[in-house]
């Protein structure tokens, strides 16, 4: 059936792609079916060995858990952190694990760009008529991420049922958009983060300047610190609206900064705002590296 | 359409330069603009098989990049089938297939014939025609037994096959091969020679290909393009690059016994001895045959072997003149 659509779709126009809004909106659209195939096959192809998956996948569970049991362990001392009970941390905690094993599961090979054009392949992508974000993000396309979305949806599930909260519509649709806007965003980083390899490959001092600069400072294995800081620091900013304003208003709290009320609804905002700038970003980048290249 | 007759690969003044940056102290940097491709321009009408050449770093790979609309050009004019490839890449490249010799373009841990299936989806292959073109390859480069092989345990010479098989599954008018029998022995040479001579010859697949042997040269293009530091060296048949190269071949001969350096043969001479083995050069023109006859007949011979001039030789002679 769909191979029947694909073949009715306009092929090659005649204009530029770029030039016409339908152009781009078609072209979207075979990035997602091509990235959906892509994925398939991927899917396929570890499903072929059932052990090794669900080792994989139980172990991406357990090494993602341990993040929520330090939570734990913290609330086996105290009642309650910053004045949230356990329940109402588990509420934010879960939330943000969703959204983000959503993006890491959707986007997270999007970050391979360095590997890609240091080792040639991304010219490879480039001569295919597939936009190349859709086949690097299908690109080894692995289910065993879901371990932390089943893990953050565990949490988050346990959550709403000791919150004591009236469930209305408004309320639920809240917590999806939280969850979606989120993905959305954390997708972005990991795009942004892919896009800026294109210019960065041999900027190992930048990488430097966060590595060994976190080292000194606080003696923390520096790949892990490096890469933390920094998904810390881009994260944190666009997910206070995604997440923390819209938690508080579920939650029914004041917000401390005293921010207006419609900042409680911004997140989609936010989130489309994000996916926009992203791929002006990564169109950027991709010009930059077919002009330079590696 | 408008590109069917005449220049296929149309190329004008290409350039392509590179800005490098060197560091020339703790923080400082210097930019230093390099000319990869400086100027070069050719045709290629439809069905034309070329060799493209040219010592490493000659711009070839980077002129290649252009062709496929991986890389933006940075001056020229380059139309392939009509279309500018870097502007309309996505409706260029269904038309064009591309073999890397030194990375593959198939995923390395998926079966061969996993990696197709994902081919043909991107190229919108139907159904009956990829099985046809895919039962077509996998006859002339005996794939048969591979399909089901991931790509990761395939040796190199099967991997170039199968390289050359996703290539083709989509009908391209024209293939660019970069390097495509590096590192592969003399039965895998053999048969990806004769499988692109079929190729061309029975479905009129314009190829362009690069390479650093020039046995391939001669087995497969009638023509020849040569580059150099980014420059046209030479465009036409290869027997005039041996001309203009002043081409030589080796004959290695292994006689019974240490002799004084052969000398009298016509056309031949002695270059370099080394107890019973000798060198001695002749013009790549020339016919070996009567050269052995006579070494034959005059000496006591054990072994023989003939060696071919390798590209470096033919351009370094070119610059000598």
């Amino acid at each position: 059936m769909a191979e029947e659509l694909a073949e009715t779709l306009p092929r090659s126009p005649g204009v530029r792609p770029r030039s016409a809004p339908g152009a781009v909106l078609s072209r979207a659209a075979w990035g997602l079916r091509a990235y959906g195939f892509i994925a398939a096959m991927w899917v396929r192809s570890t499903m072929a060995y059932r052990a090794s998956f669900a080792i994989m996948l139980a172990a991406n569970f357990a090494t993602t858990s341990l993040d929520f049991a330090a939570i734990m362990i913290m609330f086996a001392q105290v009642d309650a952190l910053g004045g949230f009970a356990l329940p109402e941390v588990a509420f934010l905690y879960g939330t943000s694990c969703v959204a983000f094993g959503l993006s890491d599961l959707l986007l997270g090979s999007a970050e391979r760009v360095g590997r890609r054009v240091r080792d040639g392949t991304m010219d490879v992508l480039l001569t295919r008529p597939v936009p190349v974000l859709a086949q690097l993000a299908a690109d080894r396309f692995s289910l065993r991420r879901l371990g932390r979305i089943t893990q953050g949806s565990l949490v988050l599930g346990w959550s709403v049922l000791r919150l004591e909260l009236e469930w209305t519509p408004g309320r639920i649709a809240m917590v999806c958009s939280m969850v979606l806007c989120g993905a959305a965003i954390f997708g972005c980083v990991f795009v942004l983060g892919g896009a800026f390899q294109f210019w960065a490959q041999d900027a190992s001092e930048v990488q430097n300047a966060f590595t060994y600069g976190g080292t000194t400072l606080l003696q923390y294995p520096p790949t892990l610190f490096g890469k933390e800081l920094v998904r810390g620091v881009t994260f944190v900013v666009p997910l206070a609206f995604v997440n923390w304003l819209p938690a508080l208003h579920v939650l029914g709290r004041d917000d401390p900064l005293g921010l207006p009320g419609w900042a409680d609804y911004a997140a989609p905002f936010v989130a489309l705002l994000c996916c926009a700038l992203t791929g002006l970003v990564w169109r950027a980048g991709l010009r930059a590296y077919r002009s330079t290249g590696s | 359409m408008a590109d069917e007759g005449g220049e296929f690969i149309d190329v004008q003044d290409l350039t392509k330069t590179f800005t490098v940056r060197r560091r020339t102290g703790l923080l400082r940097r210097t930019a230093e603009e390099v000319r990869a491709v400086d100027g070069i321009s050719f045709t290629l009408r439809r069905g034309e098989m070329a060799g493209f050449i040219g010592p490493n770093g000659a711009g070839k790979s980077t002129t290649i990049k252009m062709l496929t609309g991986i890389l933006t050009p940075s001056g020229g004019r380059l139309r392939v089938a009509g279309v500018d490839p870097w502007r309309e890449r996505t409706r260029l490249v269904r038309r064009i297939g591309v073999v890397f010799g030194q990375r593959t373009t198939l995923w390395w841990d998926l079966p061969l014939r996993d990696s197709y299936g994902l081919v043909r989806r991107m190229y919108r292959v139907p159904q009956a025609r990829f099985e046809e073109n895919l039962a077509r390859c996998v006859e002339l480069l005996e794939l048969g037994d591979l399909l089901d092989v991931p790509v990761r345990q395939l040796s190199l010479g099967q991997r170039m096959r199968g390289d050359i098989t996703a290539a083709l599954l989509h009908d391209p008018d024209v293939l660019y091969l970069d390097e495509p029998t590096i590192g592969l022995d003399v039965v895998s040479k053999a048969r990806v020679r004769e499988f692109l001579r079929t190729l061309n010859a029975e479905r009129g697949t314009t190829v362009l290909l690069t390479t650093h042997d020039l046995s391939d040269i001669e087995q497969l293009c009638k023509r020849v393009v040569v580059i150099d530091h980014g420059r046209l060296m030479y465009d036409g048949p290869l027997a005039g690059l041996h001309e203009v190269g002043r081409g030589e071949r080796t004959l290695v001969v292994d006689l019974e016994r240490e002799l004084p350096p052969i000398e009298g043969l016509t056309g031949a001479r002695t270059v370099r001895t080394e107890g019973p083995r000798q060198w001695l050069a002749f013009p790549a023109s020339a016919s070996a045959a009567p050269l052995v006859s006579r070494l034959a007949a005059e000496y006591p011979l054990v072994d023989l072997s003939i060696r071919e001039p390798d590209i470096e030789d033919v351009i370094a002679r070119m610059y000598a003149r």
